[in-house]
């Protein structure tokens, strides 16, 4: 008997380096990952979140580290590793040569279910992701958001107690992202699935997950629930300045310091100002002539992440 | 289901290999099932056209190919071993090679495959395992035209089964692994260029339309077509189906059949998996 369970997810020190000479893709990440949680990877592209997903996935070869699933050695013993996860990529990987019922039903073979047990659990995901009418449809013709739900319902159909989601939102629509949340809700409730997924859109992580790690350039820079990072690293809203050229900027930078910390990028400065809205007519009064745009940040997790590393996720 | 690859024994961890293999067997059947009628015009179209004119037409229009083999053996009867092999190489690599470029390509969509509970190099396994079965329902589907059509006579005389089945089998291997080589290293967009560089080559040069014995008036090729696997094939088959025509001593076929096998699983299998890991 086993005093503690093992974690669904335990990275220790985890590195890749895909060339040499290159900068590690992951650069030392440690991340622990508890039963039932979501778990919410969050940094810009290149940030090395899906390398990170690919080495618990058994898909990447760390380069050094070690990476655990429920317990199980990913380098050592990758075959157990994977009966134990599900993945969802980022692209849609859906057997063409098969209809949606296939893409299932094989899974499920391929984990060892026999063709009733598999033919079962095919029609039970049909009914349960509402696709029901679509089991006998090839692939092919399928929207993204709809291909995307059979991929989470393939990636849970052999019951595994961890399932991971690599940019599960980019290119939805808004209505297959409500109805991908709303999915994962489900799962979590009723079966007490542990999600860790990737993304880059800040209001989705701060919305739905209940910690996030920020990743920039393959390391973790904080870790922790959306709320205690916001009190911690982001309570000041960020307005970005945009100036017609530098000398303008840096003009206006001194007498930008009474609202707040300015920091200077160019024709761009960035002030840190616990005002907020409020700030926004005398940021404008004391800019000047030079004045372009103006945007505001409120205090979120775009704001920790400006805090951490003085650049915007969406660059 | 997600208990299946316990912590159990060797013997649990295989019985769990041996599912997800089969699994993936299962899922390769559907497929070939569908496609069928594809698969059959794949196979039967270049021996069905090569027999009709060269054993049904130019006989006769009243043109023989030159000269015959030794022993008065009917030029349809050479190439009843000989087009046996093509059938079953060609087959072997194209059911490997050509799904593997789709599915590296820009789809991924072996990705499911490769995260089904068993080491990647049994995932490559699998491909080369059904590409065999192919081979061999290629085999039989070819027999009979090469039998019924020509206008002149055939004669094969099955010298030994095992001989003729083990030849099939190893073939069937050997280009299933050549699939699986081509499939992993020539870009999938160039896929098609394996065709006219290597599959034409091939077949030309592989004892295919005359004993290897009788390439003694051109010893360079004679020694050249030594590195052609399907050399080893066509005579294998030769040795099994025509033994009155001349052959290599079968040990030798079995040997060189046997070690390409070998050497090619082990070349082609790293490829693979250095192809899917990153």
């Amino acid at each position: 008997m086993l005093a503690v369970d093992p974690r669904p997810l335990e990275l220790r020190d985890v590195v890749k380096s895909y060339a040499h000479g290159a900068p590690n893709a992951v650069d030392g990440i440690d991340l622990v990952v508890e039963p039932g949680e979501l778990f919410g990877l969050l940094g810009p592209n290149g940030a090395g979140k899906t390398t990170t997903v690919g080495i618990a996935t058994t898909r990447v070869a760390p380069t050094d580290g070690r990476a655990l699933v429920n317990g199980i050695d990913v380098v050592e013993d990758p075959a157990r590793a994977k009966a134990s996860l599900g993945v969802v990529t980022q692209f849609n990987t859906l057997d063409r040569a098969c209809t949606v019922r296939e893409n299932l039903d094989f899974h499920c073979r391929f984990f060892g279910a026999s063709r009733r047990v598999a033919q079962h659990r095919a029609d039970e995901l049909l009914e349960r992701f509402r696709l029901a009418d679509r089991g006998g449809e090839m692939v092919t013709a399928l929207s993204g958001g709809l291909a995307q739900r059979i991929q989470v319902a393939r990636a849970i159909a052999h019951r595994p107690t961890i399932v991971f989601l690599d940019e599960p939102t980019a290119g939805l629509d808004p209505q297959s992202r409500i109805a991908l949340w709303d999915v994962l809700g489900e799962l979590r409730t009723d079966e007490g699935l542990t999600v860790v997924l990737t993304t880059h859109y800040m209001e989705e992580a701060e919305q739905f997950c209940d910690r996030v790690a920020i990743i920039d350039r393959g390391r973790i820079l904080v870790c922790d629930a959306p709320d205690a990072l916001r009190r911690e690293h982001g309570n000041l809203a960020i307005a970005t300045l945009g100036f017609a050229d530098e000398p303008s900027a840096s003009g206006a930078a001194a007498r930008l310091r009474g609202f707040g910390t300015v920091d200077e990028d160019g024709a761009t400065l960035r002030v840190r100002t616990p005002d907020g809205a409020g700030a926004v007519p005398g940021l404008v009064n004391a800019a000047g002539p030079g004045l372009r745009d103006l945007s505001l940040a409120e205090p979120s997790l775009e704001t920790v992440f400006i805090a951490l590393t003085g650049r915007e996720l969406r660059e | 289901m997600s208990a299946t690859v316990a912590s159990g024994g060797p013997y649990a961890r295989g019985s769990a290999y041996a599912r997800a293999f089969h699994g993936l067997m299962v899922r390769d059947a559907r497929v070939l099932r569908r496609e069928l009628v594809a698969f059959l015009l794949r196979t039967v179209m270049n021996p069905l056209l090569f027999v009709f004119v060269f054993t049904y037409v130019f006989p006769k229009i009243g043109r023989g190919l030159g000269g015959g083999p030794a022993g008065g053996v009917s030029f349809a009867t050479v190439l009843v071993p000989g087009l046996i092999a093509v059938a079953v190489f060609f087959q072997g690599i194209a059911a490997v090679a050509l799904p593997l470029a789709t599915e590296l390509g820009g789809t991924r969509e072996i990705e499911d495959r490769l995260m089904a509970p068993l080491p990647i190099g049994l995932v490559a396994f699998e491909k080369v395992v059904f590409s065999t079965f192919q081979s061999v329902l290629a085999a039989i589907v070819v027999f009979p035209l090469l039998y019924l059509i020509p206008a002149e006579p055939v004669s094969v005389t099955i010298a030994s089964w095992p001989l003729l089945i083990g030849v099939v089998l190893i073939a069937g291997l050997l280009a299933g692994f050549v699939g699986l080589l081509l499939g992993t290293v020539v870009p999938p967009r160039q896929i098609g260029l394996i065709f006219s560089l290597v599959v034409i080559p091939i077949t030309f040069l592989g004892c295919v339309y005359y004993p290897w014995q009788q390439l003694g008036p051109i010893p360079w090729l004679k020694v050249l077509t030594l590195v052609n696997p399907l050399v080893y094939v066509s005579e294998g088959l030769r040795a099994a189906m025509t033994p009155s025509l001349p052959h290599m001593p079968v040990a030798a076929v079995l040997a060189a059949l046997i070690a390409i096998t070998a050497a090619l699983a082990w070349v082609s299998t790293r490829s693979f998996v250095r192809r899917v890991t990153d």
